[in-house]
């Protein structure tokens, strides 16, 4: 299948008054048409910046955008407004990204407006039901007011708005992480079953490794701002090749209680994305950090097909000749 | 007669306002035995925090008010002691991990300050050797001893959980209750933390009860489960018959909603619908509206409690 988006060597720096702050360095990667490339990794890692610069939120400080062959990073703030159209986002806290005084009607219609996509009052009545419809909202739901719904119904709504002017692509930034299991479940299901209506492509980003596990094709695992590795799902949960990963996915408590598994604690947090220096970042809590880990960054690099990692010994992690110790 | 270390009996509490009446926990039985992890786990609003609240008696009152039911520390009842008796219990006896690091310290207060005037209340030591206790209880959770004078706002999420587990566990107290201590943390910070406290469990002979709304953790921390539901327990038992047999449809349910890190996709069977509305209770079972087992008597009357080891509210015979 044919890539819709195409990112090349991404940056986005922040200056902020200790120094410049990494968010996004050199980032690269493309999404197939109709597929969901999942991104995770923890606070702080920069993977909502991605998701921002990716739809012209913030500026990328540097890198190339290429969505439908144009490359957006040259785009001013006005030539972004039609291609809004195609891509749009469903932010985390449907407590917070709906304005309360708006009804849900109003809510999904606000975007038909700005954009000028209905002809007539009735026609956008009839495309705000008919997405209504679309994400399993009653019509009863009309006229009522956000506070009146909880968390996975406003969840609806937010995807509801997102989908009104009949975007290709949406980033969807933590969607479910902040409703509970069972409402986390139904939202889940609807979003694979609205990609598959209407052949959308995601970039799915969450901190919580089974649900990118569920809904994604690829997944991309961010660490303070660079994507360390990159692989088919399948792939990367069989057979991770950073360190970080392999961390990462053994620190999910499982409810699997058969399975016995290894356990691999970190030590330390995250260091400081500001002024990051050379080296890789992952070096001061990698087990298996060399001299040339904290002296030279690690080529991002397609160590097997499709399956793309950015480590020094990734080879002897994969050879298996390097190995946590368990707790 | 032999007490087992907290016993709670048929627990009612609500929250009464001049419109609403909020049916937080309607019944609420558990025990907690010496040296036993017990998880309580619950979608929101299905009263686990309100559990909690009412074993340290820290039920906002108004609105809340404790309508029912016994809750025995070591066979003493604690709804009948004194402010003064549940202010010595606290701390020493029962102590408490809230859910949210970043707001449960006071931001202008030291780290050392605030662990050591723990120390100096409950304790009656000199403000020196309770300086001192703190950063040996810092230490042991990994917290170098350098940090001490440092403000809240320095610490990360992870130091700042550190800290507050330190704090609970200053006073040595006989039972920890800890609601969501790693919701707000990322994983592998997340799995730091409950190392710290499974290793210092054991090493101090503490019962534990673990708030929490995710079965993974659950699973790999306690020995017994609770689940909660709409102010109810419907399942209770050890999490080894609970997780391998899940006997309630609600608990079936939850364990179907859950994205699987070893099975490839299936689609998730959430639960339909949308926990109920605590002021207006459905009669009988309140998980019938949900439940795709639903049967007329379920409409009409509760389901007791039944099963001796592995316990369930259910009134069908499901497997």
């Amino acid at each position: 299948m044919e890539s819709l988006l195409t990112v090349s060597h991404l940056k986005k720096y922040f200056d902020v008054p200790a120094g410049r702050l990494h968010a996004v360095d050199d980032v690269s990667f493309s999404i197939r048409r109709g597929e969901t490339l999942g991104v995770v990794g923890e606070s702080g890692c920069g993977k909502s910046t991605l998701g921002r610069v990716l739809l012209g939120l913030y500026p990328a400080t540097a890198g190339d955008i290429i969505f439908q062959g144009m490359d957006l990073s040259t785009f001013s703030k006005k030539d972004l407004i039609p291609i809004r159209r195609e891509m749009q986002i469903v932010f985390q806290d449907p407590y917070a990204s709906l304005d309360p005084r708006l009804t849900v009607a109003q809510i999904i219609e606000e975007p038909l407006r700005l954009h000028h996509v209905c002809r007539s009052t009735a026609e956008r009545r009839e495309r705000v039901e008919e997405l209504m419809e679309m994400v399993g909202l009653s019509k009863r739901a009309y006229n009522l007011y956000p506070h009146e719904f909880d968390g996975g119904r406003r969840q609806r709504i937010v995807i509801a708005r997102a989908l009104a002017v009949g975007p290709k692509f949406v980033v969807c930034d933590e969607p479910v992480s902040a409703l509970d299991v069972s409402v986390q479940a139904q939202v889940l299901n609807l979003m694979i079953d609205l990609q598959e209506r209407l052949g959308l492509t995601y970039l799915f980003i969450s901190h919580d490794l089974s649900v990118v596990k569920h809904i994604s094709d690829d997944v991309v695992v961010m660490y303070l701002g660079q994507v360390i590795e990159k692989a088919g799902k399948r792939d990367l949960f069989k057979t991770p090749m950073h360190p970080y990963t392999i961390a990462l996915l053994s620190a999910i408590p499982s409810v699997n209680i058969r399975e016995k598994r290894q356990r691999i604690i970190l030590k330390g947090e995250l260091s400081s994305p500001i002024d990051p220096g050379e080296g890789c970042r992952f070096a001061k809590r990698c087990p298996f950090a060399t001299e040339e880990c904290f002296q030279t960054t690690p080529l991002y690099r397609e160590l097997e097909p499709e399956h793309f990692v950015a480590c020094h010994r990734a080879e002897e992690v994969r050879s298996g000749a390097l190995q946590f110790k368990s707790v | 007669m032999e007490h087992d270390l907290l016993e709670i009996r048929g627990l009612h509490v609500h929250y009464v306002t001049d419109t609403d009446d909020v049916q937080a926990v309607n019944g609420v039985d558990l025990t907690l035995k010496r040296g036993e992890v017990l998880g309580l786990v619950g979608e929101t609003g299905a009263g686990k925090t309100t559990v909690a609240l009412s074993i340290m008696q820290l039920i906002p009152d108004p609105p809340g008010i404790i309508l029912g039911g016994e809750i025995l520390f070591k066979g003493k009842n604690l709804i009948y002691n004194s402010d003064k008796e549940n202010q010595e219990m606290r701390g020493n006896g029962i102590s408490m991990i809230f859910q949210d690091p970043m707001t449960a310290l006071n931001p202008i207060m030291t780290v050392g300050q605030q662990l050591a005037e723990v120390v100096v209340k409950h304790k009656k030591l000199s403000k020196k050797a309770a300086l001192e206790a703190a950063a040996e209880m810092l230490e042991r959770v990994g917290v170098t001893r350098d940090r001490l004078n440092d403000y809240p706002h320095q610490f990360s999420g992870g130091m700042k959980q550190r800290a507050i587990i330190a704090m609970a566990l200053l006073c040595s107290p006989e039972i920890l209750i800890a609601d969501e201590p790693t919701t707000a943390l990322d994983v592998t910070i997340q799995a730091q933390v409950l190392e710290i406290i499974r290793h210092l469990i054991r090493e101090n002979d503490m019962s534990m009860i673990l708030i929490t709304h995710d079965l993974g953790v659950v699973a790999e921390t306690c020995d017994r489960i609770a689940i909660m539901y709409a102010g109810k327990v419907v399942e209770y038992g050890s999490v080894q018959d609970v997780y391998t047999h899940p006997k309630h449809p609600y608990t079936q349910g939850l364990f179907g909603s859950i994205p699987k890190m070893d099975t490839e996709d299936e689609r998730l069977s959430p639960i339909p619908g949308m926990a109920p509305n605590a002021t207006a209770l459905p009669s009988g079972c309140a998980f019938y509206p949900r439940c795709g087992h639903c049967q007329d008597r379920c409409r009409e009357s509760a389901p007791d409690m039944r099963g001796t080891e592995h316990q369930y509210r259910c009134w069908l015979d499901a497997e």
